[in-house]
């Protein structure tokens, strides 16, 4: 990543003036009386963690929530943004997170539906999409279904949806959480060559890095409020981290690599075929985990992971049982209970709704899957072990939270994180696999939550991590892989290998050369079907 | 100058209690102002209906009578909609285990012996289970939606009813009037206070509101079901067996009715008829949610559904209205009890109380 191609002009002219911006939601101040002031050509960060307000500053900006209190200037003028069609009209275009295109419509379609009116003549758009997208290098196919893009080619979609109209503010929320490094370089080109253009950019960001390699000026939110406003060129990564978490909060550690021991988890050429028609197919997976280690799957969401994980936890029944195996013999057939019976716990990617019931109370959701433990006694459930279990999970991973009959619901994400990844590990479990485990979760959640991991491991569980977060990954995994389209790339020691390399993988590039004493044919047998799947692409 | 709803940052506890209470409190006012506009004067009218009817020992004991059935239909509703299994069949699960029950009593009429009354209860109790258990299985197996099944089945267990009367089980000395036989003695549910009709049914009420309480706040059972209903894929993922949970919960809701259905034609009756019941099984859904669907509240929520249909009786025979009066009752309860329900995630916010609590919480703060 390269510095900011043009460097900080304080006098340039403000397009958007936001000052003392406050909005109250029932029982949560999300902004706080937010001064915010974005220039004509600059990309501006605006920082924070989960539950920082940013999603809240940035929906006030385009009219989706209209602010308690506060004024708003846009090119000179006092304002109130009505509503999103309000905002477009005033050339401010945003991507959300979370996509909304119509997968079963092309690219144009989609397209003309955001524009309504102005979309007026099919083929001219069309012909627009494409020297739109040539011109900020974004190559992108108008003819195209969208359930036949990637990831990365749907958020083009968007923001090209935003560049065929006049643009003058562009917002982009976590951009980058669904891209590659690689995918992320490109998009950063674009943001460059279009703020250069005069195009004002809201870039909205947990990750410092590229807030440092691509904003000219970033505003730092930390419960509602700013907590600072900095150069990023002139901070570095933790002084800025500071400002999001406050003084308190540790931030991040560095933790010893290992060798695993003997294998707990082999896979061995799983494949699965997606029910969903909008699913990704597994393709001949080969993987171990040894006792001991943690292995990372890198990946864009979106690539098969639900659906590895569906096969590894035992929601998906595997046809040949054979493809996974404990120590004690083939478990593909069998059901979650008896995988955990054999040694497995689980963290799944949604905390509530799936790790976590969220109308039930923090007692009740220790039960949920610590019921192996010796709680139930005859078919009554034994009301004070489980009351004690839910205690010391809360005691040992510091729970913030009244008591153990809180609804889980009413637990912020990282404290109901840290809560699930607790009961799983109080099991101690000989396999724990972990979905995302720190995603939306603030940063001193997060240094807990691998702290917990890392003990695990050097306590001699296996550990099987899949996450979106490429740091992370190489944080706390000992060897590591990527998931792209349902194949899983080689697989290698995590100081053996880089950033840049992990992102070809996630793109499905496996051009790496495979050593692995442990099973060299097996992996040999991967890259093959995993070239193969390439070439198909 | 409107009202608006407001959510609320987390649901009430109190008003979830406050809600049913709320809920009767605006049924009997309304009721009142209906009387009214009938030409009745509205205190006695409502009165009549609600307390005339219980004035007395025989009052209180008719009470127990018509309680009975609805309890056992509703608790055992209370574990199915629990698992957020919608069955609405408890009315045609009744009928069949009245069915059930009479196809053997009328068989045994002749047999004195003591095991004559249980294995009537059984043949009830496995009737209900057994036509609960086919919308069961065709929602895990096709996936079809037990609302409608379930209320298919009703239809096709009433007509099944009719035909038996008129056909099979009609009593060959009764006059080719549609009623089975008298049952044997033996197979007559023992009458607990004398001189009235109150009879063994409403003790398995009871019992089944404790059964039922145990299981769901204490066994692994009722855990399950409880996390079905809340969040199925939590229950996937913690290996529980959710078709498995279905089968459970519809057998015991369905087992309920059939016994609340076996209770009504060995009880009060004596014989299968063609009407044995006047929508209790539908009743028992209203109480079951008046009830908040703990075996508690649904004991209070059909002693007053009970009482409603004695008042209907009343008011038809006191105050010369129609019979209609009853559903009238039941339809504004439940109404009101949903209307009410929404202030459990909202709050009323009025006109007046100024730029709501924005600014005091920014002080606060």
């Amino acid at each position: 990543m390269n510095t900011p191609t043009a460097s900080f002009q304080p006098d340039r002219p403000k397009r958007l003036i936001m000052q003392g911006i406050t909005k109250q939601y029932p029982g949560c101040l999300a902004n706080d009386s937010i001064d915010i002031d974005i220039g004509v050509g600059e990309i501006h960060a605006l920082l924070g963690e989960n539950g920082a307000g940013k999603s809240t500053l940035m929906k006030v900006i385009y009219g989706v929530v209209k602010p308690d209190s506060g004024d708003i200037t846009w090119e000179g003028d006092k304002i109130r943004i009505k509503d999103p069609a309000h905002a477009r009209k005033l050339g401010i275009g945003m991507v959300f997170q979370h996509f909304s295109l119509f997968e079963t419509l092309t690219v144009t379609e989609n397209i003309a539906l955001a524009l309504g009116d102005e979309a007026k003549d099919m083929k001219a758009l069309a012909e627009k999409i494409r020297t739109v997208s040539a011109r900020y290098g974004m190559a992108l196919n108008p003819e195209r279904y969208v359930h036949s893009l990637s990831v990365g080619e749907r958020q083009r979609v968007e923001i090209v949806r935003c560049l065929v109209q006049d643009i003058r503010l562009l917002i982009l929320d976590e951009p980058t959480s669904v891209l590659t490094p690689q995918e992320v370089d490109t998009l950063f080109v674009t943001l460059r060559r279009l703020a250069e253009e005069g195009c004002s950019i809201l870039f909205i960001s947990h990750k410092l890095n590229e807030v440092k390699a691509l904003c000219h000026r970033a505003t730092v939110l930390r419960a509602g409020r700013v907590s600072g406003a900095c150069l990023p060129t002139e901070e570095d990564a933790s002084s800025m981290a500071r400002m999001m978490v406050g003084d308190e909060t540790p931030i991040s550690m560095d933790y010893e690599k290992v060798l695993g021991q003997d294998i707990f988890l082999q896979i061995r050429g799983l494949s699965r075929i997606s029910e969903d028609p909008f699913g990704v197919d597994l393709k001949n997976i080969n993987l171990d985990v040894h006792a001991g280690e943690i292995v990372g799957i890198a990946g864009v969401a979106g690539n098969g992971q639900e659906e590895l994980l569906a096969a590894l936890s035992g929601e998906d029944i595997i046809k040949n049982h054979d493809a996974i195996h404990f120590p004690c013999g083939p478990v593909g057939n069998l059901s979650p209970e008896k995988r955990r019976r054999k040694g497995l716990a689980f963290v799944p990617e949604e905390r509530l709704g799936r790790g976590a019931v969220p109308d039930m109370s923090l007692k009740d959701n220790a039960l949920l899957t610590g019921f192996l433990t010796g709680l139930i006694k005859n078919g009554m459930i034994d009301h004070e072990s489980t009351e004690s279990f839910a205690k010391k999970i809360i005691k040992k991973f510091k729970v913030k939270t009244p008591n153990s009959g809180t609804h889980a619901k009413s637990l912020s994400g990282g404290n109901l994180q840290k809560f699930i990844i607790g009961r799983e590990i109080m099991q101690n479990p000989r396999l724990l696999i972990a979905a995302h485990p720190t995603w939306g979760v603030d940063i001193g959640a997060a240094t807990a939550i691998h702290q917990a991991l890392i003990e695990l491991r050097d306590s001699g569980a296996a550990i099987l991590i899949v996450s979106e977060d490429i740091d992370e990954l190489f944080q706390i995994s000992d060897r590591l892989c990527a998931l792209c389209d349902g194949a899983l790339s080689p697989i290698k020691p995590a100081p053996d290998t880089t950033v840049e390399e992990v992102g070809r993988w996630m793109a499905g590039i496996f051009d790496t050369e495979v050593f692995d004493v442990e099973a060299p044919e097996a992996n040999a047998v991967s890259a093959q079907a995993t070239a193969a799947a390439v070439q198909t692409h | 100058m409107f009202l608006k709803l407001v959510p609320r940052a987390e649901h009430s506890r109190k008003m979830a209690y406050l809600s049913p209470l709320l809920a009767g409190v605006l049924t009997l006012i309304t009721g009142g102002i209906f009387f009214y506009l009938q030409g009745h004067d509205p205190l006695f009218a409502l009165k009549t209906m609600l307390y005339t009817p219980i004035s007395d020992t025989y009052g209180l004991a008719e009470l127990c009578v018509k309680t009975a059935p609805i309890l056992l239909c509703a608790i055992g509703l209370a574990i199915v909609f629990k698992a957020q299994v919608w069955n609405i069949g408890a009315e045609g699960q009744l009928l069949i285990g009245g069915l059930t029950a009479s196809a053997l009593a009328v068989n045994i009429i002749e047999v004195e012996a003591a095991w004559a009354l249980p294995a009537v209860m059984l043949a009830g109790i496995a009737g209900g289970a057994l036509w609960a258990l086919l919308a069961a299985w065709l929602k895990t197996h096709f996936n079809a939606n037990e609302i409608l099944t379930t209320i298919m089945f009703n239809y096709i267990a009433l007509n099944l009813l009719i035909f038996s009367v008129h056909g099979p089980l009609k009593d060959p000395d009764g006059y080719n009037f549609p009623e089975s036989a008298m049952f044997g003695d033996a197979s007559l549910l023992p009458i607990l206070v004398e001189d009235t009709r109150v009879h063994a049914g409403i003790l398995f009420a009871l019992l089944a509101v404790v059964i039922i309480w145990v299981l769901l706040a204490r066994s692994f059972i009722g855990f399950q079901i409880k996390v079905l209903g809340l969040d199925a894929s939590a229950a996937r993922l913690a290996g529980f067996k959710d078709k498995k949970l279905v089968w459970i919960a519809m057998l015991i809701s369905g087992g309920l009715a059939g016994l609340a259905g076996a209770g009504e034609v060995a009880g009060p009756l004596g014989q299968l008829v063609p009407q044995i019941s006047p929508g209790y099984g539908y009743a028992a859904i209203i109480v079951a949610f008046l009830g908040r669907l703990h075996p508690v509240g649904i004991l209070f929520a059909s002693l007053l559904m009970a009482l409603i249909y004695m008042g209907g009786e009343m008011a038809q025979i006191e105050l010369n209205m129609p019979l209609a009066i009853t559903g009238l009752f039941q339809g504004m309860l439940l109404f009101y009890l949903l209307a009410c329900d929404v202030l459990i995630g909202y709050k009323i916010k009025f006109p007046w109380s100024g730029i709501d609590t924005v600014t005091s919480r920014v002080e606060q703060q």
